[in-house]
C-alpha cells in the first residue's frame, strides 16, 4: 500500500503561502513514521518554479489555466483525480480558506476519513488537533485507507519545510473543461492606509476588552506616545472600529514586531497564529486563564482601564 | 428565492471546559451551549438577504437541548420556516453523519442558496458546508464576507489573508460557508421572541439513519499544557505601568 | 347629518400614545403644559433632537416616527429628574423614554455596547457576560462563611440579594466584602444566592427590554421561592428598585430594604462598635434610585453621622436635586456613545461639585458609582485626592 505523504501546496498571487511550508514539515515528520515520500502537489499556470525549495521528495504539478489562482471547483476536481489514481497514506492541507474549500467535498465524494484542526502529528503518526478555541486538544490515530488532514499553523516553523535544494517535479495532466459553476471576478485589494502593521516593530493590539470604540483611544494615545502603530484582533475590526488593514490574524495580517502589546485580547488561535512571529508578546486581560498568557512572555490581570492611561502618563514623563 | 440556513449549537467558551471519566469527550455536567457565532452570521446574512430581495428563509438544527431559543430568536429575527431533526441524531453527531442527514432532508426543500457558518470550533472533522455541498452536489464557497444576488447571478467576497478578497461568481443552487454578515447580527428583543414562542411552530424532521463514517475516532481529550506561561507582572495598574516601563527600556523600546 | 365611513387606522404616533395610558398615572400625558421644565433639567437635554418635552410635543403633532428615526433617547440616563420636575406629575421616564427605548428595541435599532450587556444578562445573568458558577468568589475566604442558599440549605433571617456589579466587578466587590464585614459585625443571620442569583432587570428594564426583565424577574422569582428567609436586603438601589416596585406585579413580593435603610433601623446596635476615627470631610452623593425616585434621603445620612470624626457636608446638588452619575437607563452600557456625543460625562459634573465644597471623600450608595466616579477622578486634574468610597466601607473601616 502506497505510504507517501501528500501535501497541497497553496499559493496566492504568485506565492507560497506560509502554511505550505508548514505542511512540508509535517509531513516529513509524518512520512517518518510511515516509511513513504513527501509529496507535493502543486496546482497552477506556469507555476513550476513556486517549488523551488520545498523539503519533499517530489513534486507533482499540474498546469491549466482554469487552476491560476484558487477555484474551489476546479481545484477540489483535481485533487480528488489525483488522490483517487495515487491513494497516498495520507494528504495534509491547509486549514485555510483555500485548503477547508475543498478538503470537505473530497472526503464526501471518496468516503475518506477527515481530520481537521490538526496541529502536530506525534512520530508515532498521532494527529494532534486542537479545538474549542485552542482550550481542548484532541488525539486521533492516522485514519485509513487515506487520511485526509487540515493543519493549523503553529505546530512547526516553516523553515522546517524548506531546504536549499529543489526537487524533481513532475508534470501530470488533468482533465478540466469549462462549464465550472464558480469563477473568479477579480482581487480586491485592502483599503490602502498609511501603515503597513506587518512592517512595524511596536504594535499595541486591542481585542474585545476594549469595549467599545470610544476607548480605542486610549490605545491610539499609547501608541503615540511610545512610537507604536494601533492594530487589533477580528472582533472590533467586525464592529466596523478599525479598517480591516488593522487586523491581525488569520484573515488578516500576519505580523513580527519586535513587541507586540495585547490588550483585552483573550488569545483565540485565529489571532495567535499571526503573532507568533513577535518578539516578545505583552498580554493585558483581567481573566488570569486567558489562552493569550500561554504564549505571551510577560502578562497582567491589571484592568486595562487603569494600567493603559498610566503607562501612557509614565511615558509621556519620561520622554518629557 | 428560497434560503437555507443550517445551524448548531457548540461549547460556550465563557464556562471553563473539562474532559469527561471517558476521556474522549467533554464534560457535559457545567457545559453552556452557544449558537456558533459563524451560524449567527450566516442567519443575518439571510435575513439581509430576505431584506433586499424578499427571499424566504428556513433555519434547521439538530433537537439538542436550547435549540428551540435559538429557532424562536431566528424567527423573531424574520426566520420564516423552524425545522430540527430528531431521532438519533440528538445524541450527538459529528459532520460526517450531520451532512448525510441534512442532505436527505434539504434535497426535498428544493433550495436556491444554502449558508452556513464557515466552520465550528468544535469542528474534529472539517466543517459541515463542503460536505453538504458536495452529497447536493452544489458548488461551494468558503470564508465568504460579502453576499450579493443580482437575478440568478450570486456574487460573494471571499476573504483571503492580508485582507484581501476574492470577488467570485457561482450558479444558483449553491452553499456559502460564511465567515462574517455584512453587518454584525443584530439585536432581537426578548418580548419579541417570546411573542414567536406563541405564533410560530418548529417542525419536527425525523431521521432515520445515521451514518458517521469519515470523521477520526478520538483516542484521548485533553486541555493543552500551559508549560511557558507568561511572567505575570503585578495585578496593580500603577506597578505594573512601572514593571512594563523597566521591561520596555530593558527590550530597546523606550 | 352624514358620518363618513372612512375606517381610521390609528397612526404610530396615536398607537404609541395610546400605549402610554398603561403605565401608571399615564393619562397625565395628556395635561403636558409645554413648559419645558423637563427639557430644561435632564442632564444630556441640550444634546437631544426630542428632549422629553419635544417628545410629547412630537406625539400631539402625529409626528413621532420623526422622533424614532433619531437615537437621542438613548442619552437617557433615566434619571427621574424630569419627572420629579414636571408640575402635572407626568411620568415621564417610566412612561415616555423607556417605552421609546423599547419601540427602538423592537425594530432592532440598539447601539452595539447596549446590545452585548442585554445579550449577556440573558445567557448568563448577569451583563459583563461572566460565568454564573463564579457569583459568589468574591465570598471566598470571608470568615465566618458566608452562607450560600444553594449550598447550606438552612433559613435565615436576611436574604442578601447582592447583585451583578457588587458580585463581578473588582472595585465594586471591595463594597459588597464591606458589607458582609458590617453584617457579620451586628450578627446578622443572612445567606446569599451566589450561582442562583440572576441580575435584577431594573437597568435592562429601563433600558427597553421589558420582555428581559420579565425574564429575569421570574427567574429570581422562583429561586426566592425555594428558600426560607424574612426579608430582603440589598446594597443596589436599582435591585431594591426592582423588588419593590415592579417585581409584585409578576407575583413575586418580598419586604425588601436598601442596606442602609437596614443599618439605620439598628445604628443603636451599630453605633457603639466604631470605634475608629474617619477623620475626613465627606459628602454624599444621593442616587436616583434611592433618593429621587424611592424618597430614601436620611437613613444614608444617618449612617454617615454615626462615624466618628467624619464632617458631613452637602453638595450644592443634593436629595431630589442630586445630579445623577450617568450610570442609569443603560448608561453604564452605552458609554462610548454618550461620550461620542457629549464629550462629557455627568460623573464629571457630580465630582468637580464634591471638590468645589472642600470634599475628602464622596460617599455613594450605589454600585454603578464607585467605577464611575473613580474614573471622572482620574479625568479631572484638580480631582487629584478626592477618594470614592460606599458608605458601607467607611462603616467597614470604622468597625477597625
Amino acid at each position: 500500500m502506497n505510504q507517501d505523504i501528500f501535501v497541497t501546496i497553496e499559493h496566492l498571487r504568485g506565492k507560497v503561502s506560509e502554511i505550505s511550508y508548514i505542511m512540508l514539515a509535517a509531513a516529513r515528520d509524518l512520512a517518518q513514521g510511515t516509511g513513504g515520500k513527501v509529496v507535493a502537489i502543486v496546482l497552477g499556470q506556469n507555476a513550476q518554479s513556486l517549488a523551488s525549495n520545498f523539503n519533499a521528495d517530489m513534486v507533482l504539478y499540474v498546469d491549466h489555466p482554469l487552476l491560476k489562482d484558487f477555484n474551489p471547483e476546479a481545484y477540489q476536481k483535481t485533487l480528488t483525480g489525483i488522490i483517487d489514481e495515487y491513494k497516498p497514506r495520507a494528504v495534509i492541507f491547509g486549514h485555510t480558506t483555500i485548503g477547508m474549500d475543498t478538503v470537505g467535498g473530497i472526503s464526501a465524494q471518496l468516503g475518506l476519513p477527515l481530520v481537521s484542526s490538526v496541529r502536530t502529528i506525534e512520530v508515532n503518526g498521532k494527529l494532534i488537533s486542537q479545538i474549542c478555541g485552542g482550550k481542548i486538544m484532541a488525539e486521533c490515530n492516522l485514519p485509513e485507507p487515506t487520511a485526509l488532514i487540515t493543519l493549523v499553523p503553529g505546530g512547526y516553523k516553516p523553515e522546517q519545510g524548506q531546504i536549499t535544494q529543489s526537487p524533481p517535479v513532475t508534470s501530470i495532466p488533468v482533465q478540466l473543461e469549462d462549464g465550472l459553476r464558480i469563477k473568479l471576478n477579480q482581487y480586491i485589494e485592502p483599503e490602502t492606509s498609511d501603515v503597513d502593521i506587518s512592517k512595524e516593530p511596536l504594535l499595541i493590539a486591542v481585542g474585545r476588552g476594549i469595549q467599545t470604540q470610544d476607548n480605542i483611544s486610549l490605545a491610539e494615545e499609547l501608541a503615540q506616545a511610545i512610537g507604536g502603530v494601533v492594530c487589533a484582533s477580528r472582533p472590533v475590526v467586525d464592529q466596523g472600529w478599525l479598517p480591516t488593514s488593522r487586523l491581525v490574524g488569520k484573515s488578516g495580517s500576519t505580523v513580527k514586531p519586535k513587541v507586540y502589546l495585547a490588550i483585552g485580547i483573550s488569545g483565540a488561535p485565529e489571532h495567535v497564529e499571526a503573532i507568533t512571529g513577535s518578539d516578545v508578546i505583552i498580554a493585558i486581560n483581567t481573566d488570569p486563564i486567558a489562552p493569550i498568557f500561554n504564549i505571551a512572555k510577560y502578562g497582567t490581570t491589571a484592568d486595562l482601564f487603569d494600567l493603559v492611561p498610566a503607562l501612557t502618563e509614565q511615558i509621556r514623563n519620561i520622554k518629557g | 428565492m428560497n434560503i437555507i440556513v443550517p445551524v448548531k449549537l457548540v461549547p460556550d467558551l465563557v464556562e471553563e471546559l473539562s474532559i469527561d471519566a471517558s476521556g474522549i469527550a467533554l464534560d457535559t455536567a457545567w457545559l453552556r451551549m452557544i449558537i456558533n457565532e459563524f451560524d449567527d452570521h450566516a442567519i443575518e446574512q439571510a435575513i439581509l438577504l430576505k431584506e433586499k430581495t424578499g427571499a424566504h428563509v428556513t433555519i434547521l438544527s439538530t433537537n439538542v437541548e436550547g435549540v428551540d431559543d435559538l429557532l424562536f430568536a431566528a424567527a423573531a429575527k424574520g426566520a420564516d420556516r423552524l425545522i430540527k431533526l430528531t431521532g438519533d441524531i440528538e445524541s450527538g453527531v459529528n459532520n460526517h453523519a450531520l451532512a448525510r442527514a441534512m442532505a436527505t432532508i434539504i434535497r426535498d426543500l428544493k433550495p436556491d442558496l444554502i449558508m452556513t457558518g464557515v466552520q465550528a470550533h468544535n469542528d474534529l472533522d472539517g466543517s459541515i458546508g463542503p460536505q453538504l455541498a458536495e452529497h447536493l452536489g452544489m458548488p461551494y464557497i468558503g470564508y465568504i464576507s460579502g453576499v450579493n444576488i443580482t437575478g440568478d447571478k450570486l456574487i460573494v467576497r471571499k476573504e483571503y489573508p492580508g485582507g484581501l478578497i476574492g470577488e467570485m461568481q457561482a450558479s444558483l443552487p449553491a452553499l456559502l460557508g460564511i465567515q462574517a454578515a455584512e453587518q454584525p447580527p443584530r439585536y432581537v428583543a426578548i418580548s419579541k421572541v417570546r411573542q414567536m414562542m406563541k405564533t410560530m411552530s418548529i417542525e419536527e424532521l425525523e431521521v432515520t439513519s445515521l451514518d458517521s463514517s469519515g470523521a477520526p475516532i478520538v483516542n484521548r481529550m485533553f486541555q493543552p499544557e500551559s508549560g511557558e506561561r507568561a511572567t505575570m507582572l503585578s495585578e496593580n495598574a500603577d506597578e505594573a505601568a512601572n514593571q512594563l516601563i523597566n521591561l520596555l527600556k530593558e527590550l530597546g523600546t523606550l | 347629518m352624514a358620518t363618513t365611513a372612512i375606517s381610521h387606522t390609528p397612526s404610530f404616533s396615536e398607537s404609541f400614545f395610546n400605549s402610554l395610558y398603561k403605565v401608571e398615572n399615564g393619562e397625565r400625558f395628556r395635561t403636558c403644559l409645554q413648559c419645558g421644565s423637563c427639557s430644561g433639567v435632564c442632564p444630556f437635554g441640550y444634546l437631544m433632537d426630542y428632549p422629553p418635552g419635544r417628545m410629547i410635543a412630537g406625539l400631539r403633532a402625529d409626528e413621532f416616527d420623526l422622533v424614532m428615526e433619531t437615537d437621542t433617547v438613548w442619552m437617557c440616563v433615566s434619571c427621574y429628574a424630569c419627572a420629579q420636575i414636571c408640575p402635572s406629575k407626568i411620568p415621564i421616564t417610566a412612561g415616555l423614554m423607556t417605552r421609546t427605548k423599547e419601540e427602538l428595541l423592537l425594530a432592532g435599532n440598539v447601539p452595539s455596547e447596549l446590545q452585548s450587556a442585554l445579550e449577556n444578562s440573558q445567557r448568563y445573568g448577569n451583563p459583563m457576560g461572566e460565568s454564573p458558577r463564579k457569583r459568589a468568589d468574591w465570598a471566598m475566604g470571608i470568615q465566618p462563611q458566608v452562607t450560600v442558599l444553594g449550598r447550606d440549605r438552612r433559613p435565615v433571617d436576611v436574604l442578601w440579594f447582592v447583585g451583578d456589579y457588587p458580585s463581578y466587578h473588582p472595585r465594586v466587590q471591595l463594597v459588597t466584602k464591606s458589607l458582609a464585614k458590617v453584617l457579620n459585625a451586628l450578627g446578622i443571620n443572612f445567606g446569599i444566592l451566589g450561582p442562583e442569583e440572576n441580575s435584577d432587570g431594573d437597568t435592562q428594564r429601563l433600558a427597553g427590554e421589558r420582555g428581559l426583565f420579565e425574564m429575569l424577574a421570574e427567574k429570581n422569582g422562583r429561586i426566592f421561592s425555594k428558600y426560607q428567609f424574612e426579608r430582603i436586603i440589598t446594597s443596589d438601589p436599582h435591585a431594591y428598585n426592582a423588588l419593590k416596585n415592579e417585581y409584585p406585579s409578576l407575583g413575586i413580593s418580598y419586604p425588601v430594604q436598601h442596606y442602609t435603610q437596614f443599618l439605620a433601623e439598628r445604628i443603636d446596635q451599630l453605633k457603639p462598635l466604631l470605634k475608629q476615627e474617619v477623620q475626613a470631610a465627606v459628602t454624599y452623593h444621593d442616587p436616583c434610585y434611592l433618593g429621587r425616585v424611592n424618597g430614601i434621603f436620611n437613613e444614608p445620612r444617618i449612617l454617615l453621622e454615626a462615624i466618628p470624626g467624619l464632617k458631613l457636608i452637602e453638595m450644592s446638588h443634593n436629595q431630589t436635586s442630586s445630579l445623577c452619575c450617568g450610570g442609569g437607563g443603560g448608561g453604564m452600557w452605552l458609554d462610548g456613545f454618550q461620550w461620542e456625543k457629549a464629550h462629557a460625562r455627568l460623573s464629571e459634573w457630580r465630582v468637580h461639585e464634591a471638590v468645589d465644597i472642600g470634599a475628602n471623600i464622596l460617599a455613594v450608595a450605589c454600585p454603578y458609582e464607585p467605577p464611575r466616579f473613580e474614573d471622572a477622578v482620574k479625568m479631572i486634574q484638580q480631582a487629584g485626592q478626592l477618594e470614592v468610597k460606599d458608605i458601607v466601607e467607611l462603616l467597614a473601616e470604622a468597625l477597625g
